[in-house]
């Protein structure tokens, strides 16, 4: 059953549950940061509208940066802006922004730790029609393997407002991952939310499963875990919106209530969220696992349900790996 | 504010220093770039003997002016002026490239003081510089900013992606230096990838431009001030230097651009360095 303590959105089971993509709550977050601080500047590489930049800029003008098309000197300049005080947030598709500027963000925010906030949006197959390009699929990966990096997958929009105001207020580089297309905001204003924190969304009496999960397929794992109840196999649904740093105390609790652990993420499987939670598992309490997510595939044009179905990263999906994993 | 004959003799003994300087950290580092740090040393002993607001006790002085080192190969030539200056012991200039060092092989911010970013990686020092003074002019703070970059640098499109936002932004508290010796790892830049007309791209991204003789200290301080006087624009102080100058033997030879001398070779250098004296004639080519 739902976790009282998350406080989540009453209509998440219906199918009129609220949507909106998480770039909105990048835009809203961001204005509400600079509300509280007029260091907070936002750059912007010939996106802003799609990147819901434009809602900074028209609340803040003279703190809007246009780049151009130009994701390396967005990351560079803002290396430099940091270094001279503000808290820059630099925002491009995720293709681009790390994936374009990764060196940058590497020497010029990661080593010279200043607190640059990289926003990668549009990020994974969701982005739909535009292709296998603009679906960012390795950036969790990238960004996670950087010293010193905070790394953040927000659930919903709400979360990702949160979130945008929680890493301006953070002394080092953060990177924030958001998605295009709307998504259900199965969180409210009262769902806590804490940079390094998961949160229990779901526990059954006796879950056999923990699905572990991160962005905004945390929704579709709650949609798979009401589903495998109704066929008595109970699950803990964890979501885990901070990537690095990973809630250890968190995880490692819920493995040790559960006898098999599956993680969901819309990102290559390799080296993304399941990655850090096996590294972390095998070390300190090993189970049988499986890791949903994009199996060493480039994404390709289509709606975002048939991506999510094809890649196997829908509520059926995570189900039919469910029942496998505890017949197994 | 021209310069007496005193002053400039002043100044070449001390790059006459930073030059002996360089050799010694160099052959005790056993690897690093020669020919780069020694064809840059007028001009960071013109910043830090001469040119920069800045305090070595407080190295992050917010009335400081910012130098950014962007082609971070060349740092010997930094940490020489810096240790000069006063910002740590000479002796410690020994220790570059050693485990446990501050001084790392390519500058690293978090560990030496003053030393305002980390840089290695080239075509990234103008567009933080450019940050930097885009920052200061919305605080409406009056810092120059400076940065030193390489002439094979420029083939980096982050370069032009930085000189194109500096021009579009009319940024006259930035004052970039090109190291323009003419010598890359792999040759002459005019051989591995032609930058002429360097002085012409500028200025078609809306940069003042000057073009001065690097190792002359008076016409190179005067360039800077001329700088200064530019409100509408950022300025690129275009260096003709000789890479390994100030030593006769490896001057121009771009085999230097990536390697230390051994004991030998440094005991000749010096010996080379010392009859110089930091002058500046062109009979050595």
């Amino acid at each position: 059953m739902l976790n009282p303590d998350a406080k989540l959105a009453p209509k998440l089971f219906e199918a009129d549950v609220p949507t909106k993509p998480t770039r909105d709550g990048f835009g809203t977050g961001a204005v509400e940061a600079g509300k509280e601080d007029q260091n907070v500047v936002v750059l912007c590489a010939d996106l802003a509208e799609s990147t819901r930049a434009e809602w900074f800029q028209k609340e803040f003008p003279d703190r809007f940066i246009e780049m151009g098309v130009a994701e390396q000197n967005m990351a560079t300049v803002a290396a430099g802006m940091a270094r001279a005080g503000k808290v820059p947030f630099i925002t491009s598709y995720a293709a681009f922004n790390p994936g374009r500027n990764y060196e940058q963000v590497r020497t010029t925010i990661a080593l010279n730790r200043v607190p640059v906030k990289v926003c990668g949006m549009h990020a994974g197959v969701s982005v739909g029609p535009d292709g296998a390009t603009h679906q960012m699929l390795e950036d969790i990966g990238m960004m996670r393997m950087l010293p010193g990096m905070t790394v953040i997958a927000p659930g919903d929009a709400e979360e990702a407002r949160k979130a945008v105001v929680a890493a301006a207020s953070t002394d080092g580089p953060v990177y924030l991952r958001f998605g295009r297309s709307a998504t259900p905001v199965f969180t409210t204003t009262d769902t806590p939310f804490e940079i390094g924190k998961a949160l229990l969304l779901w526990e059954s009496e006796t879950p056999q499963v923990a699905l572990l999960s991160t962005g905004t397929l945390s929704h579709t794992a709650l949609l798979a875990a009401k589903a495998l109840a109704e066929e008595n196999i109970g699950t803990l649904v964890l979501h885990v919106p901070t990537i690095k740093p990973l809630d250890e105390k968190a995880i490692l609790s819920a493995a040790k209530r559960v006898t098999h652990m599956l993680t969901l993420e819309e990102h290559q499987a390799m080296g993304g969220f399941g990655s850090a939670v096996v590294e972390l598992l095998s070390e300190r309490n090993p189970l049988p696992m499986r890791r949903l997510g994009v199996q060493d595939q480039f994404g390709q044009s289509g709606t975002p349900r048939e991506l999510l179905a094809h890649y196997g990263l829908d509520a059926e999906s995570v189900q039919a790996a469910v029942r496998a994993l505890v017949q197994a | 504010m021209t310069l007496t004959d005193t002053e400039i003799l002043v100044l070449e003994k001390k790059a006459e220093l930073v030059r002996e300087t360089i050799v010694e950290m160099l052959v005790a580092a056993g690897s690093g770039h020669t020919a780069g740090p020694l064809g840059l040393a007028d001009i960071f002993t013109a910043f830090y003997f001469h040119i920069l607001k800045h305090d070595p006790q407080k190295p992050e002085w917010s009335e400081r002016d910012w130098l950014i080192l962007s082609n971070g190969h060349t740092v010997p030539v930094r940490y020489a002026a810096m240790a000069r200056a006063g910002y740590f012991p000479l002796e410690e200039c020994l220790t570059l490239r050693r485990f446990g060092s501050r001084l790392q092989g390519h500058p690293e911010r978090l560990r030496l003081p003053g030393l305002e970013t980390s840089s290695g990686p080239l075509g990234e020092g103008l567009s933080q510089a450019a940050g930097i003074a885009y920052a200061h002019r919305m605080d409406g703070k009056k810092n120059h900013i400076y940065c030193v970059m390489s002439d094979g640098e420029q083939e980096e499109g982050n370069t032009w992606e930085a000189v194109m936002f500096a021009g579009k932004h009319h940024l006259s508290n930035l004052t970039a230096v090109m190291d323009r010796n003419n010598i890359q790892i792999d040759g002459m830049t005019e051989d591995v990838m032609p930058l002429e007309s360097v002085a012409e791209k500028y200025r078609a991204f809306n940069w003042h431009v000057i073009e001065v003789n690097g190792h002359d200290l008076r016409a190179f301080i005067a360039a800077v001030e001329e700088a200064k006087t530019i409100v509408e624009r950022p300025t690129l102080v275009l260096a003709h230097t000789i890479p390994g100058k100030g030593v006769p033997e490896i001057e121009f030879d771009y085999h230097w651009h990536g390697k230390a001398p051994n004991r030998e070779e440094a005991k000749k250098f010096l010996q080379q360095i010392r009859t110089m004296r930091g002058k500046v004639p062109h009979e050595y080519a």
